[in-house]
């Protein structure tokens, strides 16, 4: 059976959080949503998985550590030990108070930076790529919620869509 | 649904148990730390008792004062997500007048010669020619001397105080008082406002004259502001506890996750803040090695052996959060949020000995039953004061602008 999509689109976010909730109990999927800013609570409505983005700064974190670390080894113990200010260099552990800020300073730098980038290619933000926006008033002042129905609950959905206040129900 | 917490006698009991076995401390501490030790006779002045005293009434003193502020900053920053755990911040906040007064005590009894932990109230230490005449003092007498040091300490107790009564006095009259609750709440803002720019000069300058005056030659700028951040994590793990321990209880069934989730992350964010300016603080002396300065760190870590003290205080209050509380999960269970709450209130207390204890009683220091029984004896009396008054108003506010906001609060 063939699949119609549907954009039921909202002029507020809490009463497209309400038809989400109405349509997932008829068991229908809401695809995805579109909103000028988020709605708080609609993740676990409509089954946004938890993101893993965190994981990811984790180890960028642990990377940019690890790298800053190396890095003041090599260049102020191993390769050329420099006394700074009278500070005993033969180890690193006997200097460690001064590298310190650049350990944090290196670790937010890669968490930053690689949680950002990590974010743009999942989501394919990138310059040149065109929007997977369906509507552009998504951006401004309207909410959409996207639906892929089965031809034969057509009808109900979008009943129940006007119902919870879509101020429009097109299909594509 | 338990509207208002009831103060019930096991919980007294348990309270009265703690001030009891305080006051035993109290005796029993003094009298047992007489004998000089050796080398010292003659100038020993029941020093570990009464730092002991300093050390308690600061740190549960710093609690009360550290809520007063975060009631403060979220009415100045106009905050929704705390109003359903309003009443419990402005529980702990009843401390601090309580708290004030007994460190007020604690000066004057200093004053009056009856401890010598503040070798400077010793006025002859300015007299040239006099037996205890120290030069390396003479540019502080401006401002270390008696009237001033007492006219700064009158005016932050009072000052502190009172707006924690306006504060505390105004919430209740909202209770009451339907129709007039954003009047109400933007008199508080700016108050709030007030508040926090004197308590911003304040919190520092306190500091110095209550803590840093006691180590007399050593001076520090981060010191101030490391202090005011180990108040402020107190206060935000005791408002924490408390809030888990009544939701537990049955009480403040409309918190939300959420909010439990922010208070997790306050934990988290402050103990940063606070290991950031004890850590910046260590850096810069060890860095500079400049004499007058980086003997306050000599003397913990080589000559007196504060070492595994001040490692382990270290390690307890930053690398223990920091690990605990960093994923989303651990800041919404209520047993994770307990147990590092309570390890960071002890850090914190150990923070504070490591301040105190090396500036009154060099290397004499042990951790025993003095400590204890005192620590104890205080934490009673902190709990019975911010309880009592817990029971007096209804736990959830009514009428606060915010409150239904913090209701759906969803993070």
């Amino acid at each position: 059976m063939s699949k119609v999509t549907l954009h039921g689109i909202y002029d507020d976010g809490d009463q497209l959080k309400n038809g989400a909730q109405k349509i997932v109990a008829l068991g229908i999927r809401v695809k995805e949503v579109f909103s000028p800013f988020p709605i708080h609570g609609i993740d676990p409505v409509i089954g946004v998985e938890r993101t893993r983005l965190a994981i990811c700064s984790f180890i960028y974190g642990v990377t940019g550590a690890s790298l800053a670390t190396l890095m003041m080894w090599y260049m102020m113990i191993s390769d050329w030990p420099t006394e700074v200010g009278g500070k005993p260099n033969f180890t690193y552990l006997m200097n460690i108070p001064a590298f310190i800020p650049i350990t944090f300073e290196s670790t937010v730098l890669c968490a930053a930076h690689g949680m950002a980038i990590t974010f743009f290619l999942r989501s394919w933000i990138l310059p040149g790529v065109s929007a997977k926006n369906p509507d552009p008033r998504t951006t401004d002042d309207k909410f959409l919620m996207l639906l892929e129905v089965d031809q034969a609950d057509l009808s109900k959905v979008e009943a129940v869509l006007r119902e919870t206040g879509a101020s429009e129900v097109n299909r594509k | 649904m338990n509207q208002t917490f009831t103060f019930t006698d096991k919980a007294k009991r348990f309270c009265y148990i703690l001030m009891g076995i305080g006051i035993v401390g109290l005796i029993w501490g003094y009298v047992s730390d007489g004998n000089a030790p050796e080398g010292m006779a003659g100038h020993y002045h029941h020093n570990r008792f009464w730092g002991n005293m300093l050390l308690n009434t600061f740190f549960f003193m710093g609690i009360g004062l550290a809520a007063t502020f975060f009631l403060a900053l979220q009415y100045a920053a106009e905050a929704g997500w705390a109003t359903t755990v309003k009443r419990v911040i402005e529980a702990v906040t009843c401390y601090l007048p309580v708290g004030a007064g007994l460190m007020l005590l604690m000066l004057v009894l200093g004053a009056l010669g009856v401890h010598h932990i503040y070798e400077w109230m010793d006025q002859d230490v300015y007299v040239e020619g006099s037996p205890v005449f120290d030069e390396g003092m003479l540019h502080k007498h401006g401002y270390l001397n008696l009237p001033f040091f007492f006219a700064r300490t009158l005016a932050y107790v009072l000052v502190w105080s009172g707006f924690q009564r306006i504060f505390r006095k105004r919430s209740l009259e909202a209770d009451l008082n339907g129709d007039n609750d954003h009047i109400i709440h933007f008199k508080n803002r700016k108050s709030a406002a007030i508040f926090l720019v004197f308590f911003g000069v304040t919190s520092s300058t306190s500091s110095w004259d209550w803590l840093m005056s006691i180590d007399v030659h050593w001076f520090s700028t981060m010191f101030g502001w490391y202090t005011f951040s180990g108040t402020w994590i107190g206060a935000i793990v005791t408002i924490t506890l408390l809030v888990l321990w009544l939701r537990k209880n049955g009480y403040l069934e409309e918190v939300q996750e959420s909010t439990i989730h922010d208070l997790g992350k306050w934990m988290f964010a402050v103990s940063f803040l606070w290991s950031y300016l004890w850590f910046m603080q260590f850096m810069l002396i060890w860095y500079t090695n400049l004499p007058e300065e980086v003997s306050y760190y000599f003397d913990r870590l080589h000559m007196y052996g504060y070492r595994w003290p001040m490692w382990i205080m270290f390690i307890i209050n930053f690398t223990f959060p920091m690990i605990m509380l960093m994923s989303r999960d651990s800041k919404r269970n209520a047993g994770f949020l307990t147990i590092v709450g309570l390890c960071i209130l002890f850090g914190h207390w150990m923070d504070l000995y490591v301040v105190v204890m090396p500036a009154t009683v060099h290397e004499y220091w042990h951790i025993g039953l003095t400590e204890i029984t005192i620590g104890l004896g205080f934490l009673g009396l902190f709990l019975f004061v911010v309880l009592s008054n817990l029971a007096k108003a209804p736990l959830m506010v009514k009428n606060h602008p915010y409150l239904d906001e913090s209701k759906h609060l969803h993070t």
